[in-house]
């Protein structure tokens, strides 16, 4: 077990939460998602110079690669302002109150004049190579459990494009979600188990909702963590989707620094420096008649091998301080950011068709002794030097510990390097945008706009609506809370069956495979609310549900596909007539206990089409009646 | 950058009063907050009631002067500093190009520091944003004016072409000149004529995105540009603009044929009535119509810079006041370019005023504000009575090229008469007399 005080584990939230507003931050458009694009255009970014003439590694590498970024349109999404074709309009105001009240809720010290800024982002995410973002507020605190963390700042900013496909020399996004508004929340970091970080990060989504001002569902939130240990460096996780992975994702980055840390503090037992890390040596020589495939292939193809000495590693590169923990993984992992399949180290040699005679070549070649381990690489003469200075960069980077790094999470929790560190964040004015000042006005008219804390709000299901704490809790979390409001008000439908339909059916449905994603809030409030006339009967819905889900039709169609049309009493009557008459013997023989068997034959017929209770009420008398007689 | 540039009234007594200047670290202190950051210029037409500052995480924020304690200097700012840029190595026996610089940035460099924007102007500074230029040609680079396009006047028409006609002397295998984007199509119709004849392609570009944008026009359209200039077959003077949205499309437009047709878009140049000469896709010049004159070795030329501004363009619109016609004539204008209704007309209550100014030696021209099509006289009485008064039809001719060649044709010819003949006649194809069956041929 690990004691996360002891290594002193650190982590940092960052919340990226999508608002519903009307439209989009500095367009008229409307926020809709469509797989149907009909304008496609193509564009490079190159990435500006700043004033000492320095660009960003990383930056620099994507814009040498070449890469073309294809956009992908939707002309009722997106217009030109997304297309950069047409400068922003004006900041859309209903955003800028939305972020304003989520400032107010977390007692934050709003700003009194907004600067839109341009953060320069060149992965071709932002058509224009930069995302607006402005901050709102310093400060101010988010209250949990048993613990206050305080807010670092409130943004405003745009999102980002999305990743459609990532190929060898182009890149493809669509530009549905470019310019949706999203808020930003910094909190500073904090100590504590991860699945404390998780209950804040939590908490914090609830805070959001109860605004009823943030958009609902997956991927209209998104959460960023920064993950340090005592004597390393912050390691930056990128756009986790789901919360119940943070805790995972923190747990997985400590033991990783951890592991780390355990491999510098060999390091430096032995005396490994810096300066002990070579500088990438042309090695093709060695390998013209290699067994070894990958390099055979990569060699035949004009490529050349190129190795980097590591002075007193040996030993240290496949050493694993926990399971999957090993600084050869890291390494390959960055060289796939440069195009390359991975590396060869001297640790797992010989093998993959190194021969011990070539191992000796190389240590030759590079001066090496025992103590010392190599790292080959073999790819192109135009990419293998970038990626033979991350290995050195690394390296080196392994003696002071862990490094600076962005990663980003994989489905199962763990986290993978994504990107060299960038630079410190590149920002100028976004001269379009003239600053707004922030009135007394306005902020009095908003201040009675904070809503009540969630837990207000949950506490209010419980005594209003009379649900659980879990089904308050889970119908607040979904995407459904503001539904089952209206639908609680406006039907006589039982509202812990409102709630539990738009939970837990639906996440069975889900589970199913079923894209829930698709179902609108029309369709489900008139399921509601045609259950309240009676048209349908509740045991129907899971069924009715899945054939829209299913077979992609309307409300209306999929009700009379499952054939499920409300019996009326006279036709039920006659339906429990028919089964007690053909049962008359085992009435005779069971008495009341036949019951169970008959309402089981009558449900057979017809379930789903009346209220199962509602049976075995008719049933019961009907049976009595037959005793009597 | 004066020391408090963009301030004023009540923000610029407190930022004096502190004893602090642009650029400085400084620490603010209010009831709320306590910033500290670099004081940064204020927007020009913003209020005097707040103080710029740049927070140490990169943003900036308005800091409200009335509710401001105390603003103290941490310590003096850093002045931008620049260092040289490198440049890559470039193969002397490429074609030399001379870049002539008017204004509109087409390469920049930003100070993240201060948010400002420098723009990149010599040889080196454009290889060094532009690291593409060195595959092509050894450029020169030279600032003439720099300026904003809507400042543009004839008399800098003629200065450009003076210098371009310096640079073709000089031997440079091809001239690009930037421009700002709003009036550069007037400027490439103004050296058309000012440079007809002339021996190596003249190349005008500007960029619809500013440059100091990742996602700007700037570094492709200039790559294109000057690849029409070193490497193009023909001669004459062109436009280099996208041609769609994408980035590796560029159309070559004639300088008298082409038009801004959009505020913001990339392809907002077009080709009125007639297809680009060409077309650049990647590093190949293609789609080349024949007929254009060639590259030509020989250095012989005339340069005819002069251009009369005694020229007005007017609108014809329901309820024209003919009065400023007579506006005009009285105040000595010598030539009236006409942007009348489809085919080419005005109202009859104009027809007085008309003919006054004709007869007063005006020269009057017709074009059309439908901008796409031809200018047909012959058709309705309109037209003819208008052609009686001595109104000049010019065929398929853009109404600003119209303007621009009647001020040269007035600049550079001796008298009405010789004047009113090279407008009739077509010089460096401003006039088709053939109308292509497609609306945007290509
Ligand atoms: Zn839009």
């Amino acid at each position: 077990m690990i004691d996360y005080r002891k290594m002193g584990l650190k982590v940092g939230l960052e919340i990226h939460q999508q608002l519903s507003t009307k439209h989009k931050l500095f367009c008229q458009c409307e926020r809709f998602q469509s797989d149907e694009f009909d304008t496609h255009f193509d564009r490079r970014l190159r990435p500006t110079q700043s004033e000492l003439g320095v660009i960003d590694p990383a930056a620099m590498f994507e814009f040498k690669k070449g890469k073309i970024i294809k956009y992908h349109a939707n002309r009722e999404s997106s217009c030109l302002v997304e297309a950069d074709e047409e400068p922003p309009h004006d900041l859309n105001m209903e955003a800028a109150e939305s972020a304003l009240i989520v400032a107010m809720a977390l007692k934050a010290s709003i700003v009194d004049e907004l600067h839109t800024m341009r953060k320069i982002v060149i992965d071709g995410s932002n058509t224009t190579g930069f995302q607006r973002t402005i901050i709102v507020a310093l400060g101010g605190f988010l209250k949990t459990k048993d613990r206050e963390t305080p807010v670092q700042t409130i943004c405003l900013e745009e999102d980002a494009a999305r990743l459609a496909a990532d190929h060898e020399n182009y890149r493809e996004y669509c530009l549905d979600r470019l310019c949706v508004p999203l808020v930003e929340i910094a909190l500073s970091p904090v100590e504590g188990p991860p699945e404390e970080i998780q209950d804040i990060a939590l908490s914090l989504g609830r805070l959001l909702r109860a605004t009823r001002r943030v958009a609902r569902g997956l991927g209209t939130i998104r959460q960023d963590i920064n993950v340090s240990i005592r004597g390393g460096r912050v390691v930056e996780v990128k756009g986790i989707q789901k919360l119940d992975l943070i805790s995972k994702v923190v747990e997985f980055e400590a033991t990783r620094q951890s592991g780390l840390m355990e491999i510098k503090s060999e390091l430096e037992k032995r005396g490994a420096k810096a300066e002990g890390v070579g500088l990438p040596l042309d090695v093709t020589k060695v390998f013209e008649e290699t067994e070894c495939e990958l390099v055979k292939k990569a060699i035949e193809r004009g490529g050349i091998v190129v190795a980097v000495r590591l002075k007193n590693f040996s030993g240290l590169l496949g050493y694993e301080p926990y399971p999957d923990i090993r600084l050869g993984r890291e390494m390959a992992e960055i060289v796939r950011f440069y195009g390359l399949g991975g590396i060869f180290h001297s640790d797992e040699l010989p093998g993959y068709g190194i021969t011990i005679k070539e191992m000796k070549s190389v240590k030759r070649s590079l001066e090496m002794s025992d103590v010392d381990a190599f790292v080959l690489l073999a790819g192109p003469k135009d990419s293998i030097f970038d990626a033979a200075m991350a290995i050195v960069e690394r390296a080196r980077d392994a003696i002071q510990g862990v490094p600076y790094e962005t990663r980003g999470p994989t489905p199962d929790g763990k986290t993978r390097f994504i990107r060299p560190r960038p630079g410190p964040a590149r920002m100028y004015p976004e001269t379009d945008i003239p600053p707004i000042p922030i009135t007394e006005e306005l902020l009095s008219r908003l201040k009675k706009e904070v809503p009540k804390p969630w837990e207000a709000q949950i506490e209010e299901y419980s005594s209003r609506y009379g649900l659980s704490r879990k089904l308050a809790l889970q119908v607040f979390d979904s995407e459904y809370s503001e539904l089952f409001e209206e639908m609680a008000l406006k039907t006589k439908v039982q509202p812990s069956l409102i709630a539990a339909t738009l939970t837990e059916t639906l996440v069975g449905l889900s589970r199913a495979g079923l894209r829930i994603d698709r179902l609108d809030g029309k369709d489900l409030g008139e399921l509601f609310i045609s259950l309240d006339k009676g048209r349908i009967s509740k045991e129907a819905i899971p069924q009715i549900l899945e054939v829209i889900l299913r077979e992609g039709v309307e409300l209306e169609d999929a009700i009379k596909k499952t054939g499920i049309v409300t019996i009326s009493e006279e036709e039920l009557f006659q339906i429990v007539e028919r089964i007690v008459k053909e049962n008359r013997n085992l009435i005779k023989e069971k008495g009341g206990r036949a019951f169970s068997i008959l309402m089981g034959r009558i449900m057979k017929i017809v379930r789903g089409s009346v209220d199962g209770a509602k049976v075995g009420l008719v049933l019961k008398k009907r049976i009595e009646n037959e005793m009597k007689e | 950058m004066s020391e408090l540039a963009g301030y004023k009234g009540s923000s610029l007594v407190l930022l004096k009063k502190s004893g602090v200047s642009i650029g400085d670290q400084i620490e603010i202190t209010t009831p709320k907050m306590k910033y500290n950051g670099i004081l940064m210029p204020r927007y020009e037409y913003a209020d005097d009631l707040h103080i710029v500052i740049k927070l140490p995480n990169g943003y900036n924020v308005g800091v409200d002067v009335g509710s401001v304690h105390s603003i103290k200097r941490v310590s003096e700012g850093i002045k931008p500093h620049f260092a040289p840029p490198l440049t890559p190595p470039i193969n002397p026996k490429l074609p030399r190009v001379s870049i002539v610089s008017t204004g509109g940035t087409i390469a920049s460099r930003v100070d993240y520091r201060s948010g400002a924007v420098h723009p990149a102007l010599s040889a080196s500074e454009l290889y060094s944003v532009v690291p593409e230029l060195s595959h092509y040609a050894l450029i020169d680079a030279e600032v003439l004016f720099s300026i904003y396009s809507e400042n543009m006047k004839a008399e800098y028409w003629s200065a450009i072409a003076s210098k371009v006609a310096e640079k073709v002397r000089d031997g440079y295998q091809g001239i690009v000149i930037t421009h700002g984007t709003d009036t550069m199509g007037y400027t490439s119709a103004a050296l058309s004529f000012a440079l007809a004849n002339v021996p190596v392609p003249v190349v005008l570009v500007g960029s619809q995105r500013s440059s100091d944008r990742p996602s700007s026009d700037a570094a492709s359209n200039l790559i294109g540009a000057v690849i029409v200039a070193c490497k193009a077959p023909f001669s004459g003077v062109y436009v280099v603009m996208h041609s769609d949205m994408s980035d590796d499309s560029l159309a070559v437009h004639l300088g008298t044929k082409v038009r801004k047709n959009h505020t913001s878009r990339r392809d907002a140049f077009e080709s009125v009535n007639t297809a680009p000469v060409a077309y650049i896709k990647g590093k190949e010049i293609e789609k080349i119509k024949p007929n254009l004159p060639p590259r030509r070795e020989d250095k012989e030329f005339v340069l005819k810079p002069n251009f009369d501004t005694r020229v007005a363009l007017l609108k014809f619109y329901p309820s024209f006041d003919p009065e400023i016609i007579g506006y005009l004539v009285d105040k000595g204008y010598r030539g009236i370019v006409l942007e009348g209704t489809g085919l080419g007309h005005v109202g009859s209550y104009c027809y007085g005023r008309l003919k006054e100014a004709t007869d007063r030696g005006l020269i009057v021209a017709m074009t059309s504000q439908c901008i796409w099509g031809r200018v047909r006289m012959t058709v309705y009485d309109t037209g003819r009575d208008l052609l009686n008064i001595g109104i000049i039809p010019l065929d398929d001719m853009p109404s600003e090229t119209a303007l621009v060649k009647m001020m040269w044709a007035l600049g550079n010819a001796d008298g009405i008469e010789e004047a009113k003949e090279l407008m009739i006649r077509n010089l460096v194809g401003e006039t088709n007399y053939r109308s292509d069956i497609e609306r945007r041929p290509i």
